[in-house]
């Protein structure tokens, strides 16, 4: 393998695309090379039809095992009315996209959105792409295109018996007028979209073939290892290059930015092996106090403080809460930092010339990362390209945050014409994190005679993800992600529970420590917190945990529906075998409505959880057998969270710094999961990330049914259960 | 020099004695399949074989090895794909990402070999692979698919 062959002609579009000095949102004329590509088959940007019938579908959005690749691929499928076997796929490149006025649209795939913001787009390129085939076959024939009909990518006109193939009409095809009525099908029609078809991108995962970013190579190829300052906020002061300059394979050592030092070697473990002797000397900066003691600390007083943002609320919880009377139940909880920890850590490859700079990345927003070649570069974006490739793991971890392109960017502009990859070890992965931010939450109810939650003050208090990575996100100095699952209404969660008294709000306090999208993101904890607490009232209130949500979720049928489904398969109304307990938890966020339910037992203080029920409302399923997947990662990502992962801060720094210290669920505590699909139609939601968030309550309520033990803050391992 | 014997054939490699088997593989030898995720054993995604032995190639220098043992590595796990793990694999589409899925055959692979019918609880001690899209479950009945259909048989 080379990068030549793995990489296809798409390596060379940017060498000459650089003389035309594109910026962003001019239109470029297309190179030679990619006009040819353009000219050859292409019926429109997302479909390309080989004179064999070979389908190329291709796909904006990244393939990081959450199995987009195939859903989008399916839904343009689905259109075409293609044959499904003769499919396969391709990235274009960013440079491509911009080059074409953003003909693929966005490439972001982070908040469950690879499928539930586009698909009506690449449902729509899909369509006009077959109307295209057909009209082009029509007017060879010289019949209406009305009487022609397609499916598995032949087109035929019956009334005179004739037939073509896709194939045999795709240049042709190409010349015709773009229709501008693209009516889709009704998902209830469906053959290809809808359907639990095997994942397209399965067979080199078995074998060793499919290259990621960290096995690319290239002639003349060297490799970097980098460490930046561990302590956050601090600089590197000064290193002894000399001291290393000898080693073996050592090539040159590169100062990064103000921040980081790298070591560029023939391979990377002799890099790291003289990075690791290399004398560095960091300036630590000013947070060298900070702990996570400091951090709780600081969030706790929170609690009480008046600059609050309110997210939420209905009447007047305050002074509902301060009334006479009532019977308040009060609860304090807290969620960890966690590292997002995908199997692959950051890498890039960089090639820079004075003219031009490309890099190989495994990437969540190719046009995050072609921004930030660019910047790095000091070359306008017209000159520089970025090539996608699959993610050995995202989690959030590799959309937002482009550090590792800038580096690798910054590195192989000390040695032009040289491709150099940069791969972090999993040490400075742990220690240079985007980390799941870290907050608390103060939960106060009030329960009236009869049981009834009357009002119910929530008040969070900790980091905002917005404030540090994308303040225009922000509105009037309030981070609305902050509400997720708990909003009044909209896709992002709207709140299940009708309490006549409510404020939800936000006190906002931000350590030094870089927070990211996790994920679940903000969904994640705040899940943990409101269905723990309504657990805990409805124990003080003597009232089945169902039954109670049930009281308050009349308005919120499709919550309360995911909810009855997983309590209905677990066997609510009926006993649980001797010694398992059983606990629920539901939420709404990134467009779906999710549920959990789930059986455990505690023996001697020893956890184990037998069985897990959950529930999934996404409206539109494209393919149920990757939502089923994507739900039982989901117990792996959010279980890992509940019960070991922590990231602990000491001195500034990150004290987790591989995963024997920062451990992770492994095969022997995986629980079975039972998957309910229940699309209720007439929306589309995401599926990759909703249901972590119920991961943990569902369990911990089970914890406390087992135990009696209240788990506010994770994980389970800092928590005796004996 | 150091002279390794990988997926049956001899290979002479100049490396640092220290370097471990897993950089070697990647870096010299041109066998990426095998991953770095942890380098320091607590992973599994750079699991090879060893004489058959499922053994994680980030934390053994090559130092330590001989032309006479047998290093097997995914790519020579079957020429072709066909192992019955691998078709198992494939039956289920049990790979999210992937990245950890080499690690997982290969230790699974091991485990096939020295005992033809895992139990749960063998499946349990003897796959400790971290991933973290969360195939474990399919994995699971991978391993079971494949050893209901006769893995064994191939060693
Ligand atoms: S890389 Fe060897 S066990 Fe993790
Ligand atoms: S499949 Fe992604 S880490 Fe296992």
């Amino acid at each position: 393998m080379t990068v030549h062959t793995a990489l296809s002609r798409r390596s060379f579009i940017v060498g000459s695309a650089a003389a035309g000095g594109l910026s962003l949102g001019l239109r470029l004329p297309l190179t030679a090379e990619a006009a040819a590509a353009a000219r050859q088959p292409e019926v429109n940007a997302w479909v390309v039809v080989k004179p064999d019938d070979t389908v190329v579908i291709r796909i904006a959005r990244s393939e990081m095992g959450q199995g987009a690749l195939t859903g989008l691929a399916q839904l343009v499928a689905e259109e075409l009315q293609c044959d499904w076997s003769k499919v396969t796929t391709e990235y274009p490149t960013p440079g491509e996209n911009l080059a074409r006025d953003r003909v693929w649209g966005s490439f972001s795939t982070g908040g469950s959105r690879g499928i539930r913001e586009s698909h009506d787009y690449v449902r729509k390129g899909g369509a006009a792409a077959r109307q295209m085939l057909v009209a082009a076959a029509a007017e060879q024939w010289g019949v209406p295109a009305a009487e022609c009909t397609a499916a598995k990518s032949v087109i035929t006109h019956a009334a005179s018996g004739r037939s073509t193939t896709y194939g045999r009409v795709a240049e042709a095809a190409a010349r015709q007028p773009v229709p501008t009525d693209v009516p889709l099908r009704d998902p209830k029609d469906w053959t290809i979209a809808g359907q639990p078809l095997p994942r397209l991108d399965t067979a080199d995962k078995l074998t060793g073939k499919q290259v990621y970013g960290t096995d690319l190579t290239m002639p003349g190829l060297l490799n970097a290892a980098i460490k930046a300052c561990p302590v956050f906020g601090g600089r590197l002061a000064s290193f002894d290059a000399a001291a290393v300059a000898k080693m073996p394979g050592v090539r040159k050592v590169v100062k990064v930015d103000d921040t980081a030092v790298a070591v560029v070697a023939d391979t990377w473990w002799r890099a790291k092996t003289a990075l690791d002797a290399l004398p560095i000397v960091w300036d630590e900066g000013p947070n060298t106090d900070v702990s996570s003691a400091s951090i709780a600390d600081t969030l706790r007083k929170g609690f009480d403080a008046d600059d609050a943002f309110v997210g939420t609320a209905a009447g007047d919880a305050k002074t509902a809460l301060a009334a006479a009377g009532a019977r308040i139940v009060t609860a304090d909880y807290a969620y960890p930092y966690q590292n997002h920890a995908t199997m692959e850590p950051m890498n890039a490859t960089a090639l820079f010339t004075p003219r031009r700079c490309e890099v190989w990345v495994p990437t969540q927003n190719g046009e995050a990362s072609l921004a930030a070649a660019a910047e790095a570069a000091g070359l306008p974006i017209g000159r520089c390209e970025v090539h996608k490739i699959h993610l050995g793991g995202g989690f959030g971890r590799r959309g937002n945050f482009q550090d590792y392109v800038r580096q690798a960017v910054s590195i192989a502009k000390e040695l032009p014409g040289t491709p150099v990859k940069l791969i972090w070890s999993r040490e400075e992965d742990m220690l240079h994190g985007a980390y799941h931010p870290t907050t608390q939450c103060r939960m106060t109810g009030a329960l009236d005679a009869q049981g009834n939650l009357t009002a119910l003050h929530m008040r969070i208090s900790g980091q905002s993800i917005l404030a540090a990575v994308r303040p225009e996100g922000m509105q009037g100095g309030k981070d609305p992600v902050v509400f997720q699952g708990l909003n009044g209404g909209g896709a992002e969660g709207a709140f299940a529970y009708t309490v006549p008294d409510l404020l939800i709000d936000h006190a906002m306090r931000n350590p030094p420590v870089p927070p990211g999208f996790w994920r679940g993101v903000n969904l994640n904890q705040n899940t943990f917190y409101v269905e723990s607490f309504m657990d805990e009232l409805a124990h003080a209130a003597g009232q089945d945990p169902l039954a109670f949500r049930r009281k308050l979720m009349a308005r919120h049928p499709r919550h309360l529906a995911v909810l009855e489904a997983v309590a209905e398969r677990i066997g609510w109304q009926t006993k649980p075998p001797e010694g398992v307990h059983r606990g629920l938890a539901q939420i709404m966020g990134f467009g779906s409505y999710v549920a959990a339910a789930a059986e455990v037992s505690v023996t001697g203080g020893k956890l184990k959880i037998h069985r897990i029920v959950a529930a999934t409302d996404a409206g539109h399923v494209v393919n149920p057998a990757q939502v089923e997947r994507q739900v039982e990662g989901s117990f792996v990502y959010g279980l890992s969270a509940a019960l070991h992962g922590e990231c602990t801060v000491k001195g500034g720094r990150m004290e987790q710094e591989n995963f024997d210290s920062y451990d992770v669920l492994r095969l022997a505590e995986m629980p079975a999961v039972e998957t309910i699909i229940m699309p209720s139609g007439g929306f589309w939601g995401g599926v990759g990330e909703p249901t972590i968030a119920v991961a943990a309550p569902a369990v911990l309520n089970a914890v406390f049914a087992a135990t009696g033990k209240r788990i506010r803050d994770l994980p389970l391992k800092n928590h005796k259960l004996a | 020099m150091a002279r390794l014997t990988i997926n049956a054939a001899v290979r002479e490699v100049d490396a640092d004695p220290d370097t471990p088997l897993l950089w070697v593989l990647r870096e010299q030898v041109g066998l990426t399949g095998t991953k770095y995720g942890c380098g320091i054993a607590a992973c599994g995604a750079c699991t090879v074989h060893i004489d058959g032995v499922a053994t994680r190639a980030c934390a053994l220098p090559i130092s330590a090895l001989g032309p006479e043992q047998a290093i097997v590595t995914i790519e020579g796990l079957s020429p072709d794909g066909s192992h019955p793990l691998q078709q198992a694999w494939l039956a289920l589409d049990v790979p999210q990402c992937g990245y950890c899925q080499a690690g997982m055959l290969m230790a699974a692979a091991s485990l096939l070999a020295q005992n033809p019918s895992p139990t749960d609880a063998d499946i349990d001690a003897e796959i400790t692979n971290i991933c973290r899209c969360g195939t474990y479950n399919r994995v699971r009945a991978a391993i079971k698919q494949a050893a209901a259909g006769g893995a064994a048989q191939r060693g």
